[in-house]
């Protein structure tokens, strides 16, 4: 489990809506220089008297150390089910009961790397983090960000500032190139002599990536997106099969052994059933 | 007039009587980050088997109105590492343990049970025969009187020592009064009740069953006045018997209303996936309240509301 993890009551510093999403700023003072890309937070929702028993994961957008608000927590929040919903329905100096920040974290490696950041939807929010993070370390970073349609990519301009490319596609054609996010990685991969995928989104995209990466030979990190009730690894339902150096099968928590995973580990294609000789954590 | 957090359950002596609930805090250790095991009056594990288990396939989780389904299908490392990783650690946290067991054959829980023996800091056993998340339904033990007997029995002749036994039923059954005096009869000093409800979401974007294995077993505030009813069935016709209490216990009233019934203690589960700090807000709420109602004590309270019908 991320040992930095805290609770707290975060005040809502703002929310805007842009495209199909929210844009919201948690106050969280100390809490913000812990929180790495690819990290997560958990909030409660609904208020005191919710019927919604279970916590609501969100990737980290960015984090910042200093402000006039002191430490804050971005989040690109999709409004699809109750919860979000109560969430992106708050307004500036309401509070949400958070636990921030959770999972494990991209790796960033030490020697200037080329590197290939892929989104699905919102998504793409904890890449723009990341790609500012091996920007300053001396990485070239291509980004190719995909959704259905023009509204659903998350792609503000600030974050455009620190990749070399983006390359954007959309299932109806309404914006970049018309199709899957996969039909463009081999050219951009081949052009640019990427090195490493980082990656999240949908787990069917996450699991396309790999097969890709495979094929390179290219490390592929991906955050996952399994659906989560507690998000600090005591509910076992965020659950995928993982295999371990011992070439073991196991079960693992995407809450507190993920979100990222190395993906070539990962048992993709697992909805609904189990491999053969799987154990549990 | 002084005040006593502390409590019998079924022989042991605890500091207080709010306890996690078993599947809810694993083995303790993603909690310990949020409060110290020993504030608990007993951290109860996640059930053990022989083996490590995958568990179910996912999904395996719906939230539904004021609660969930599950069915994790008791997803775990096995015995063996359990012995090995968690019982030193949670020893070496100084927590009181609550080895919750559970088996896909009678003989199994022998088996479980003699592994049970002299564990350091372990002050009691649960005997889970009332998962619902199990491949056979006809494993569900405490569903019958038979099954349950005989696997409770299996743990008595095997347990050795005076360690409390406490058999953990399911609210899936016509009489529960019959299968607790059936448990109590086959040698458990208390039942821990409830466990979940079987039950099925489907989802009607896709028109299937949410979960995979299509059941899974409900729990959170939804099931709480069903709790609340098997306790006060199972206390009024036993009340020499102990009662953990469980079932959507998410504040201090909630806890409050299942000593009331009859239960010596309480378990919080599924209100620490929603608040992991949720089991100290309900210790510390319960407390107050005791306190507020003029009780010098947990066991004064313990069946209270089974007054005019004595």
């Amino acid at each position: 489990m991320n040992p930095r993890a805290k609770q707290l009551q975060a005040e809502v510093v703002s929310n805007k809506k842009v495209g199909s999403y929210h844009h919201m700023v948690f106050s969280v003072g100390d809490l913000a220089q812990a929180a790495l890309p690819g990290n997560f937070v958990a909030i409660a929702v609904g208020g005191p008297a919710s019927s919604m028993v279970l916590r609501r994961a969100f990737a980290i957008y960015r984090s910042s150390e200093k402000g006039i608000n002191g430490g804050l927590i971005e989040l690109v929040v999709a409004p699809h089910g109750q919860g979000s919903r109560w969430l992106t329905s708050l307004r500036a100096h309401d509070h949400v009961d958070m636990v921030a920040p959770l999972g494990t974290h991209f790796g960033i490696p030490t020697e200037p790397v080329r590197a290939l950041l892929v989104g699905g939807g919102y998504g793409s929010a904890p890449l723009f983090g990341l790609a500012e993070l091996l920007k300053a370390r001396g990485c070239r970073v291509d980004m190719v960000l995909g959704a259905s349609t023009a509204s659903k990519i998350y792609a503000p301009l600030e974050g455009k500032r620190s990749v070399s490319s983006l390359t954007l596609t959309t299932d109806d054609g309404s914006t970049g190139i018309s199709g899957k996010i996969t039909d463009v990685l081999p050219k951009i991969i081949e052009e640019n002599d990427i090195e490493i995928i980082y990656s999240c989104g949908p787990m069917a995209m996450l699991s396309a990536i790999t097969q890709i990466s495979d094929r390179y030979e290219i490390l592929h990190q991906c955050a996952v997106e399994e659906s989560m009730a507690c998000g600090i690894g005591v509910c076992m339902t965020c659950v995928l099969p993982v295999k371990g150096d011992d070439d073991q099968i196991r079960m693992l928590r995407s809450c507190i052994d993920g979100p990222v995973m190395d993906g070539s580990r990962v048992i993709w294609d697992s909805k609904r059933r189990i491999p053969e000789g799987t154990w549990g954590a | 007039m002084s005040f006593s957090f502390a409590t019998n359950l079924a022989g042991s002596q605890l500091p207080n009587p709010v306890l996690t609930a078993s599947g809810c805090a694993g083995s303790g250790k993603e909690l310990s980050q949020f409060f110290p095991l020993t504030e608990l009056g007993a951290i109860v594990t996640k059930s053990i088997m022989i083996k490590p288990r995958s568990g179910r396939a996912t999904p395996r989780m719906a939230e539904t109105p004021s609660g969930m389904l599950n069915s994790i299908g008791l997803q775990g490392p096995g015995v063996d590492l359990f012995l090995e990783n968690d019982i030193p650690w949670l020893a070496s946290q100084g927590a009181r343990t609550i080895v919750s067991i559970a088996g896909e054959t009678v003989e199994d829980y022998a088996v479980l049970a003699r592994r049970m023996r002299n564990l350091p800091g372990v002050v009691g056993i649960e005997v889970n025969i009332s998962c619902p998340n199990v491949e056979n339904r006809g494993m569900v033990f405490s569903c019958q009187p038979e099954s349950a007997r005989a696997a409770v029995e299996a743990v008595r002749r095997n347990i050795g020592g005076d360690l409390p036994i406490i058999a953990k039923l399911s609210p899936d059954v016509t009489d529960i009064v019959a299968i607790a005096r059936e448990v109590s009869h086959a040698g458990a000093d208390g039942v821990a009740l409830i466990n979940t409800l079987l039950g099925m979401v489907i989802d009607t974007d896709v028109m299937l069953p949410k979960l995979a294995q299509k059941t899974g077993g409900l729990s959170g505030p939804a099931i709480r006045p069903v709790a609340i009813r098997a306790i006060y069935q199972v206390h009024a016709a036993l009340p020499q018997l102990p009662i953990l209490g469980m079932g959507g216990i998410t504040h201090g009233r909630d806890a409050f209303e299942f000593i009331l019934a009859g239960a010596s203690a309480i378990s919080v589960g599924t209100a620490t996936f929603g608040n992991p700090t949720a089991v100290m807000k309900v210790k510390d709420e319960l407390e107050e309240i005791l306190i507020q109602k003029g009780f010098t004590g947990v066991s004064e309270a313990v069946g209270f509301a089974h007054r005019e019908m004595k």
